[in-house]
């Protein structure tokens, strides 16, 4: 009995951690995920965007397909940019990819990961769960920290410099 | 040098003498703003449904955003920083007033505005209404503003993201752009409030 639940835990431990992460960077087969977090949401606001980075180290070009949380209603992958002074967004329905050697940075004011119909506030210093799935890589789950409302990156990486 | 070199060559300066004397004409020109840019007459209400017309930009020094509480990025990042500039103007900044106009009146009632904009300070009013209402003070401060359908039947927004400077007498008197650096910010905001 002991042994049977020592094998689920450990299954289980297998189920939620697919990938590992060192250094704050998690890696997913070729693919390498840092800088992750998310900002504080204003009372009533029904949005928020998440952000990090991904590198695709491998010789073939990956795409992020798809983003989900529970956090959220919908979560999608937007692109935002600034024409003039007008803020433009658009959803990325065919997803991102991610050119084989580069890295491409979702951050504020570029690409984001789109969280509609927030089913709590998100508060700072809390973190929350996203799963993002890779055309070819595959699944992983990621933990975004919960920065400031007008945070430009992750209070770790600004104690860095 | 040949005389008739010098005659091209002289052609040449005068050519580019009047160019760049037309191209200052002309922006000089667009520089100042029309005298009615900003002036609208229209009837809205605040976050706590009192009404809210063009009289209340007179009186105080205005900061004014358009945005809507969907908003993912540009509207909570002009939020916290509207915050800080109060924190950081402190008593100097007593006078000044901010207002939130929403694009989306649709999905933000007064009471979704209130707790949105008082997080900021309780010196920020939230403005909503009619749609034909936010259209005509939109329009006067040439803010766009574009539904955009997404997947899953929501929408967002596409909108102007600047700020918006008011003297007391409600006249416009500058922008401060989207992520303008702090310092920036708050010369413009003192600069503002020495005027008024």
């Amino acid at each position: 009995m002991i042994r049977l639940l020592r094998a689920a835990f450990a299954a289980a431990i297998l189920l939620v951690t697919p990938a590992f992460a060192h250094n704050g960077v998690t890696h997913l087969g070729p693919i390498n995920i840092s800088l992750p977090f998310t900002r504080a949401t204003l009372p009533n606001a029904p949005v928020a965007g998440g952000f990090l980075t991904i590198e695709n180290t491998g010789t073939e070009p990956d795409r992020l397909v798809s983003v989900s949380s529970d956090i959220a209603g919908e979560t999608q992958i937007h692109e935002m940019a600034m024409q003039g002074d007008v803020m433009k967004m658009r959803q990325l329905a065919d997803g991102l990819e991610i050119p084989a050697g580069e890295t491409v940075v979702l951050a504020p004011g570029g690409f984001h990961i789109m969280f509609m119909g927030l089913k709590q506030t998100l508060v700072e210093g809390e973190s929350v769960t996203v799963t993002l799935t890779f055309e070819k890589a595959g699944t992983v789950e990621i933990l975004l920290p919960v920065e400031a409302a007008a945070a430009d990156a992750p209070t770790a990486m600004e104690h860095a410099h | 040098m040949a005389l008739r070199t010098i005659r091209t060559w002289l052609w040449v300066a005068v050519v580019a003498l009047a160019l760049t004397g037309g191209t200052a004409a002309f922006l000089l020109r667009q520089s100042p703003p029309a005298s009615g840019f900003g002036v609208a007459d229209f009837d809205l209400v605040d976050q706590n449904g009192n009404p809210v017309d063009e009289t209340v930009f007179v009186g105080h020094p205005s900061a004014l955003f358009f945005g809507f509480t969907h908003c993912p990025e540009v509207c909570p990042t002009t939020m916290a920083e509207m915050s800080a500039w109060f924190d950081a103007l402190g008593d100097e900044g007593a006078d000044l007033r901010a207002w939130f106009v929403s694009i989306d009146p649709e999905r933000d009632t007064p009471q979704v505005l209130g707790d949105y904009v008082s997080w900021v300070s309780d010196r920020i009013t939230g403005i909503t209404g009619a749609p034909d209402q936010i259209d005509r003070l939109a329009d006067a401060w040439g803010v766009f503003h574009e539904k955009v359908p997404l997947e899953g039947g929501g929408y967002t927004m596409d909108h102007t993201a600047s700020v918006f400077l008011l003297d007391a007498k409600g006249q416009f008197q500058g922008t401060i752009a989207y992520r303008e650096d702090m310092a920036t910010a708050l010369g413009k905001l003192r600069n503002l409030l020495a005027k008024s």
